[in-house]
């Protein structure tokens, strides 16, 4: 009925918004989107560096990635500038070399569109695995900090106070991230990866009154921007990223017609 | 070895610096199972400094901290919350232990505020908001409790029942209490030990001590140490059979 590929996307995409729904509710509690894109920019460096040496994309995005915030947060300590300020140098610095870098490596043809907006004809079997695998590790690894890292985001001092460690929870959330953005980047692309974080969460902040029902509608929305998405890739042969991203921006169009009628009901 | 064991928390000569000026310094202090130690002074003297390097919110400290016990319940002074965050009484009360619904529902309903457990904390009001707090911190059963400012904006009335409530709190539950209070009248009734600060300690001892001493009386005026002492008579006539004080 469909072709492989396409088979692949979904199963891809799928995987992929089972990890961004939860994920990106945190994204949106502790006001990461810019350090997301920050993130994603310098995957650009990652997907270069991987041709370069002939290493696995995911694996040197993930790597590149968590290298990125561990500067960011050595500046944040050694400087006294704001920190969108020195999200934004690293962001664009690491997307500047990392065209560079592709400017020098003539002897590979890029697709750079697919790098930055995401292509669904890229997604192999070995892709699927890595989805699935570090999709599965993630959100393990995001159950096991759930407490500490929900605590601290309501309250840092309250947390901290009761034992629960802040600290680490917080370290390890931004390795996750880096994960996150390492295991979409093919298919969702550089520059849409943060919209598939947050967007989905944002939906379902506007219909939810308890954090375990935002991080549920936001999976639920995250995995039918993914269908709506792909079908209408195929049917229009639009690039996959941009794709789910509008589908999810419809569901969040969508969501605010309860933020009306709840307001209406309050009054 | 029995001191040691009844021992939660001990301050050793602890200090905390901020941009090179100290916050306090020199702090010596011991809270005891069942015991409330209370900590006055005027503002910026370093009570809630002193709590946070108790808790072990702050990190770099001069002196030394033993802690001999992980099972604490903190109600600080300030709290943001970032109300974009979905969350009801109900979920922040588990946020970092979970607890029975039982052992929830008594906590709220010793404080007052059971009938908004299902509500959305950034619509409560700021007493309310404030009884949800003391109920989450007393709800983990903890062994230490630390309450700085616990009843600000919570109304007379509420006011005179939660410190009778944190009082029988530290009887049955043998837990140790730190409290930061600005009401001298209501906290030296309930208090076993005063700590009077200033940037350091200035003086410290029982209520009366603390009454008579000296620098409390520059410190907080004639009139307080006075105020005290009235108190201190009246304690015990205002009680009413229950238990419960009255008012005149």
């Amino acid at each position: 009925m469909f072709d492989d590929f396409f088979i692949r996307a979904l199963i891809a995409g799928l995987g992929i918004a089972l990890v961004t729904g939860p994920l990106g509710c945190f994204v949106v509690w502790r006001r990461l989107s810019y350090f997301g894109d920050t993130l994603a920019h310098s995957a650009l460096l990652g997907v270069t560096l991987a041709y370069s040496f002939e290493l696995n994309i995911a694996l040197s995005v993930f790597i590149i990635s968590s290298l990125i915030a561990l500067i960011l947060i050595q500046l944040q300590k050694k400087t006294n500038l704001p920190g969108d300020a020195l999200l934004g140098l690293l962001a664009h610095s690491s997307l500047a070399v990392g065209l560079v870098v592709i400017g020098f490596l003539t002897f590979i043809r890029f697709d750079i569109m697919g790098l930055l907006f995401g292509d669904i004809l890229a997604v192999t079997t070995d892709d699927l695995l890595i989805i699935w695998t570090g999709g599965a590790v993630i959100l393990l690894v995001l159950k096991l900090i759930w407490k500490p890292l929900f605590a601290s985001t309501v309250n840092y001092e309250l947390a901290e106070a009761e034992g629960l460690n802040p600290d680490r929870a917080k370290a390890i959330f931004t390795i996750l991230m880096a994960a996150v953005i390492a295991i979409s980047i093919k298919m969702v692309g550089l520059l849409l990866i943060t919209g598939m974080l947050i967007i989905p969460a944002a939906m379902a902040r506007n219909i939810s009154d308890s954090p375990q029902k935002m991080v549920l509608f936001s999976i639920i929305g995250g995995l039918l921007s993914v269908l709506l998405g792909l079908f209408s890739s195929l049917e229009f042969n639009t690039s996959s990223g941009p794709s789910i991203i509008m589908a999810a921006l419809v569901l969040f169009i969508l969501s605010l017609l309860n933020i009306k009628q709840s307001i209406k009901l309050k009054n | 070895m029995s001191s040691e064991n009844s021992t939660l928390v001990k301050l050793n000569n602890a200090g905390f610096k901020q941009n090179d000026k100290w916050l306090v310094e020199g702090v010596s202090l011991t809270v005891e199972k069942g015991k409330i130690v209370t900590l006055i002074g005027p503002n910026g003297s370093g009570k809630s400094t002193t709590a946070k390097i108790a808790l072990g919110i702050y990190k770099n400290i001069e002196g030394s901290v033993e802690k001999y016990t992980n099972k604490v319940g903190y109600v600080p002074q300030k709290i943001s919350i970032d109300w974009t965050l979905p969350l009801r009484v109900y979920d922040f009360m588990l946020l970092t232990e979970n607890i029975k619904d039982e052992a929830i529902d008594e906590a709220l309903t010793l404080t007052g505020v059971i009938h908004l457990k299902n509500k959305n904390l950034g619509n409560l009001s700021g007493g309310e908001f404030q009884r949800v707090l003391i109920a989450r911190a007393i709800s983990k059963k903890p062994e230490l409790l630390v309450l700085d400012e616990p009843v600000q904006g919570v109304d007379y009335t509420g006011e005179i029942a939660l410190y009778e409530l944190i009082k029988r709190i530290s009887d049955t539950l043998n837990c140790g209490i730190l409290l930061i209070s600005h009401d001298l009248h209501t906290v030296m009734t309930a208090t076993d030990h005063v700590v009077c600060l200033n940037g350091h300690v200035c003086c410290s001892g029982s209520p009366m001590d603390v009454a008579k001493n000296n620098e409390y009386k520059t410190l907080f005026g004639e009139q307080a140490s006075q105020i005290l002492s009235v108190y201190e008579h009246k304690h015990d006539h205002v009680h009413s059979d229950k238990g419960e004080i009255k008012k005149n």
